[in-house]
């Protein structure tokens, strides 16, 4: 019998406008930056993007400076209901310039059109939409009397979800009526320099968006400036834990998002087609490029074998390669540098004596690739059950009983997100007791909604992002300072 | 001829006993005009660790319990205040120098914060807990659990409604809580752990340790097994709060800062009905998902 092969089907570049250099929007202006330029690649090819400004210290302080500025002069004098009006002009241009910024986050991150186009850039979208709506009803988003925003909010983010966590920043920090400084990663700044455009187009005041560009130093400037009231992070653990301590002292609140090791726990009486979907979701999701990936598998023993039958079967069809293809489930790492991490636990999980496999898929020659890959023979001990990996790995444990599944998936240090996949609810309902995780997914995995808080136990990090909870995190209350 | 009184040995509060500290050490304690009270336990950082063991052990118990069933035990706690008030104004004047008209005052406070907060154990999750409506066909729940547990500096001025409005508040949701008391006026944190102890409060869910907190104080800051830190209790010390929250960041601790004067701390006044603030810094947010379908 023959096969019928897919015939290539990129998306189209087309639309999109690359300037050959960007600046730093400070002030709602494009100004060039006084660091050391840099470019940022496409991840697929290697290709040059564009050059980016780096904002050195001075920078930093213009762009704070701008934003105290926008905050004491206009936004915190504008009406509640007002600052919605610009949150749903935002929200509005997301969803007409939907296809160029699906387009650009693909190629700067490495990510599947098809994951950017139906999940990043749809949600993030949402998220303004959502937040739109509670700038004028602070008053019903938390308890404490006199809700008011803290004023200059300094946000860091990651190179996984671009655009989705620039939206999980600035919506909610907006909303409550502060002024913020953004950085996004120095391998993705693209979709936050076009939302730039975003603010011009919406007409939304200057300075109360700052974008700054750069590296770790620049986010450690924005971090340590004084004029900055709160602090918003998503990242690593131990940036996490490096700014927990910088800020010890001072006035200075945080919400950070850290590092997860989630398990995705498999019941014998599972319904298993949904489950091998679920593990790969939970997994192979943007490369693994995922906070609360699910890369800890958790079976049940009486089907270890049959899950791992399955779920390698089913690997085997995915397909590697063009980001930009609509047929592509897996595109690129997003670095060098994270490939080179993700080899590195990789190879220190096969020394420690886990077994490896992986699709064999051949892999493209330029850019950075690895083939997704499930680890067996895990134990707890071994750096691959207990380090993030961030990365298309996934490593399998079994378990007998509940609460031995409870405990090998609560013996962590992080807390982020976990999934449970059983039909018996009276156990999904046990089980989501017992698991310190901030998210937990029961039959299902890495769903994610703007009124869905989102956030870790533990060293996962602390404070809630989406729904009320997570807009508390952006509101002062009781008496004034 | 008079009797001669009964004196008696004030000790710590740890897993539910009244041991000595390990450290084998005792301090005088005064009243304000300087004249002997007792020698109190000098708790050491030894006597810490060992009640965040305590602490451990204790919380999923205490956290498993029902909500109704935490209320009625920490209602019973002002029960048992209540018929021991005369001895709680005594030592609350003696300890703080105030008439006995105010210490009544304040013992009849710290007594209603335990009823206030004991109605919240089966409140506060409908309160701050939430069904998300989200774009899709999922069930979506987020609902508020306590972290775990916590130590907590008490308040050095306010030796019995502060500690109480420090303590109920980590509790009520079901962490355990390790809490350096006052140092210079510690009885009546001696005398509420025997309330405690007589009022169904499990063993190990209060632990209460008598001593200079600067010395248990950095160790449980940065002790990998404990979940929160509140600092009310530096307002009045030579401990330096920010070094405190630093070493808290080893296991992103929550870390509740006291109540500021610029960048001094300060002690708050105990006496206006708290807002939730407190109850909410010791909490977590849990969101569970589930797909709906025939």
């Amino acid at each position: 019998m023959s096969t019928f092969e897919y015939a290539p089907a990129p998306e189209s570049r087309a639309i999109l406008d690359l300037r050959a250099s960007y600046g730093l929007f400070i002030n709602g202006q494009f100004v060039s930056g006084n660091g050391t330029p840099f470019k940022t690649i496409s991840p697929a090819t290697e290709e040059v993007l564009a050059e980016i400004s780096e904002a050195n210290a001075a920078d930093v302080d213009a762009a704070v400076r701008a934003a105290r500025t926008a905050y004491t002069r206009v936004w915190s004098k504008l009406s509640g209901a007002d600052r919605g009006k610009y949150l749903y002009r935002i929200a509005r241009i997301l969803q007409e310039r939907s296809r160029e910024f699906a387009v650009l986050e693909t190629l700067d991150n490495g990510k599947p059109i098809k994951e950017s186009r139906d999940v990043d850039v749809p949600v993030a979208a949402a998220h303004f939409f959502y937040h739109a709506g509670w700038a004028d009803k602070l008053e019903y988003a938390v308890h404490g009397a006199n809700p008011r925003p803290y004023g200059v909010v300094g946000q860091v983010i990651p190179w996984n979800f671009p655009l989705l966590m620039l939206s999980w920043k600035i919506a909610p920090a907006l909303a409550a009526g502060n002024t913020v400084v953004l950085k996004p990663a120095e391998t993705t700044p693209l979709t936050a320099l076009l939302f730039a455009e975003v603010c011009q187009q919406a007409d939304l005041p200057p300075g109360v968006v700052n974008i700054i560009t750069g590296a770790g130093a620049t986010g450690a400037a924005l971090v340590e400036h004084p004029g900055i009231d709160k602090i918003a992070f998503t990242g690593s653990t131990g940036v996490g834990k490096a700014i927990a301590r910088s800020i010890a002292g001072t006035r200075k609140k945080a919400t950070l998002e850290l590092g997860g090791k989630a398990a995705n726990i498999i019941f014998d009486d599972a319904p298993i087609d949904q489950a091998i979907e679920g593990i790969i979701n939970g997994i192979f999701f943007n490369q693994g490029h995922v906070c609360c990936a699910g890369s800890r598998l958790l079976v049940q023993e009486s089907i270890a074998d049959e899950v791992d039958a399955r779920l390698k079967r089913r690997l085997k069809h995915l397909r590697l390669g063009d980001p930009l293809d609509k047929n592509t489930d897996v595109g690129a790492i997003n670095s060098g540098a994270q490939l080179a991490r993700i080899t590195e636990l990789v190879a220190a999980g096969e020394a420690e004596g886990a077994q490896r496999w992986d699709t064999g898929c051949p892999l493209p020659e330029k850019g950075f690739w690895f083939r997704p890959t499930v680890f067996t023979g895990v134990s707890q001990t071994h750096r691959i059950a207990q380090e993030e990996i961030f990365g298309p790995v996934v490593s399998v444990l079994t378990f007998r009983t509940p609460q031995e599944a409870v405990a090998k998936a609560n013996n962590t240090p992080y807390g982020l997100s976990a999934g449970i996949w059983t039909e018996k609810g009276s156990r999904i309902l046990w089980m989501a007791d017992q698991l310190r995780a901030g998210v937990v997914w029961a039959n299902t995995f890495n769903r994610f909604d703007p009124a869905s808080p989102f956030g870790g136990y533990k060293e996962s990090g602390y404070g809630r992002e989406g729904g009320r909870q997570g807009l508390a995190g952006y509101i002062v209350t009781g008496k004034s300072a | 001829m008079s009797r001669v009184e009964v004196k008696k040995t004030y000790k710590l509060y740890i897993g539910g006993a009244f041991p000595r500290s390990e450290s084998g050490r005792s301090y005088e304690v005064s009243d304000t005009k300087g004249r002997f009270l007792a020698n109190a336990a000098k708790g050491s950082r030894k006597d810490g660790r060992d009640a965040v063991v305590a602490a451990r052990k204790a919380q999923p118990g205490w956290a498993g319990a029902t909500a109704y069933n935490r209320g009625q035990v920490l209602y019973r706690v002002a029960e048992i205040m209540e018929s021991r008030k005369s001895q709680f104004v005594e030592e609350v004047r003696a300890a703080e120098g105030l008439t006995p008209a105010r210490a009544g005052a304040v013992v009849d406070a710290a007594i209603d914060r335990w009823v206030w907060y004991a109605g919240w154990t089966d409140k506060y999750a409908q309160v701050l807990g939430s069904i998300n409506p989200v774009a899709g066909p999922y069930f979506n729940i987020s609902g508020p659990e306590a972290t775990g547990v916590v130590a907590a500096l008490a308040p050095q001025r306010s030796s019995l409604l502060g500690l109480v409005s420090v303590v109920a508040p980590i509790v009520v949701s079901g962490n355990s809580a390790v809490v350096l008391t006052s140092r210079d006026r510690p009885i009546p944190a001696i005398t509420l752990a025997e309330a405690l102890a007589t009022s169904d409060v499990p063993g190990g869910v209060i632990n209460l340790i008598t001593g200079d907190p600067a010395e248990a104080a950095p160790w449980l800051a940065s002790h990998r097994d404990v979940n929160a830190l509140d600092l009310t209790g530096v307002a009045g010390t030579d401990l330096d709060w920010a070094q405190l929250e630093a070493a808290a960041a080893g296991n992103l601790k929550r870390v509740r800062r006291p109540a500021l004067d610029g960048l001094t701390a300060i002690e708050e006044d105990w006496l206006p009905t708290p807002d939730l603030s407190r109850l909410e810094s010791f909490l977590e947010t849990k969101t569970v998902w589930h797909p709906k379908g025939r």
